[in-house]
């Protein structure tokens, strides 16, 4: 009882420095500190993932939020510019919007199931059997992994899919192939 | 050369040349014990792959981008990409020719299907992290190629 106590203080530290570093970075004009800060924020949502026990989404998190996406948001970064354009005049529709939106997602979260409710829809559906029979079906002892690749191949194959559809349509809009170009700019000379 | 102030910073200090040096190796050897041991411990492939693209990308930041260049071309980038996804793709094929549902790692093993399913789940997720890792690879060639231009 007192772990979860603890456990849920730790989150509750975690969730408010979240807050704090959202609204700072949204009042940040540097893009540079703002990438980094997102890293940051990225960090501290992997570790709320983990106190959530989800720690296969906490280190998705980790590795894509913090490591790559940075990396990433840098790369842009050297196509424009590392200053955000002072803001003409206040936005406030764009305020009214944002508030009204935030306010409807919170209303919806209000028909979710209590958090780890062992009665809640997902885990009265296929998640038993997946739990029980995991270990006799597949026979390995991580069963995210076996949910993943193969109960759910289907769907990892989509998703496989998708992320190659990203590195397609960056080719294709950013251009690939740098001998190319050159030859390209060769010509233009 | 108009690359990002930051970058070419990175690229004179001495101390983040050592050491990215000597961190790079350990970088993609831990991104081969996530992809491997996935059925073991958290991670998987889409883990292993971006971890893996992480070391290479970092070895491109501190020693510029045509050294990661000449060690993977772009058309090893653009194979790799397909070769991960058809990977994926030939054992739910394979598996349909054997007599299964696609992606019944089952039938991989007359005897046992869960060591089909141990085959099946090793082959589907190495496809994963190949894929992961050249798209990681490709978007960064494409962003940080443009941005010398």
């Amino acid at each position: 009882m007192g772990e979860s106590v603890l456990g849920s203080l730790v989150e509750m530290i975690l969730f408010v420095f979240m807050i704090a570093l959202a609204l700072y970075i949204a009042r940040l004009r540097s893009l540079f500190a703002a990438a980094m800060l997102f890293g940051i924020f990225s960090l501290l949502s992997a570790g709320l993932l983990t106190l959530m026990d989800a720690v296969d989404v906490a280190f998705t998190e980790a590795a894509v939020g913090a490591g790559i996406s940075t990396v990433l948001i840098l790369g842009a970064l050297g196509l424009t510019t590392s200053e955000e354009a002072p803001p003409k005049k206040h936005q406030w529709t764009a305020l009214f919007v944002v508030v009204a939106t935030g306010l409807v997602l919170v209303y919806g979260t209000l028909d979710m199931p209590v958090y780890g409710d062992p009665d809640a829809p997902i885990q009265r559906h296929v998640a038993p059997h997946y739990l029980e029979k995991s270990s006799e079906e597949i026979g390995i002892p991580n069963v995210v992994t076996s949910v993943l690749a193969s109960y759910r191949g289907y769907d990892t194959f989509g998703e496989t899919t998708v992320v190659l559809t990203a590195a397609v349509g960056a080719i294709l809009l950013l251009g690939g192939r740098p001998a190319r170009r050159k030859e390209d700019d060769g010509e233009g000379e | 050369m108009s690359d990002t102030p930051i970058k070419m910073r990175v690229r004179e200090t001495v101390v983040l040349r050592v050491v990215g040096k000597a961190l790079v190796p350990f970088i993609l050897l831990f991104a081969l014990y996530v992809q491997f041991h996935g059925d073991y411990g958290p991670g998987g492939g889409f883990q292993a792959g971006v971890i893996f693209a992480a070391g290479l990308i970092l070895h491109a930041l501190i020693f510029g981008l045509d050294a990661l260049r000449r060690a993977i071309p772009q058309v090893v980038v653009e194979i790799g990409i397909a070769v991960g996804a058809l990977l994926y793709g030939g054992v739910g094929v394979v598996s349909m020719i054997m007599g299964g549902e696609f992606l019944h790692y089952g039938v991989f093993d007359q005897h046992d299907p869960v060591h089909g399913q141990h085959l099946g789940i090793l082959l589907v997720e190495l496809g994963v992290g190949i894929t992961v890792t050249f798209v990681m690879v490709a978007i960064f060639y494409a962003f940080a190629g443009r941005a010398r231009q």
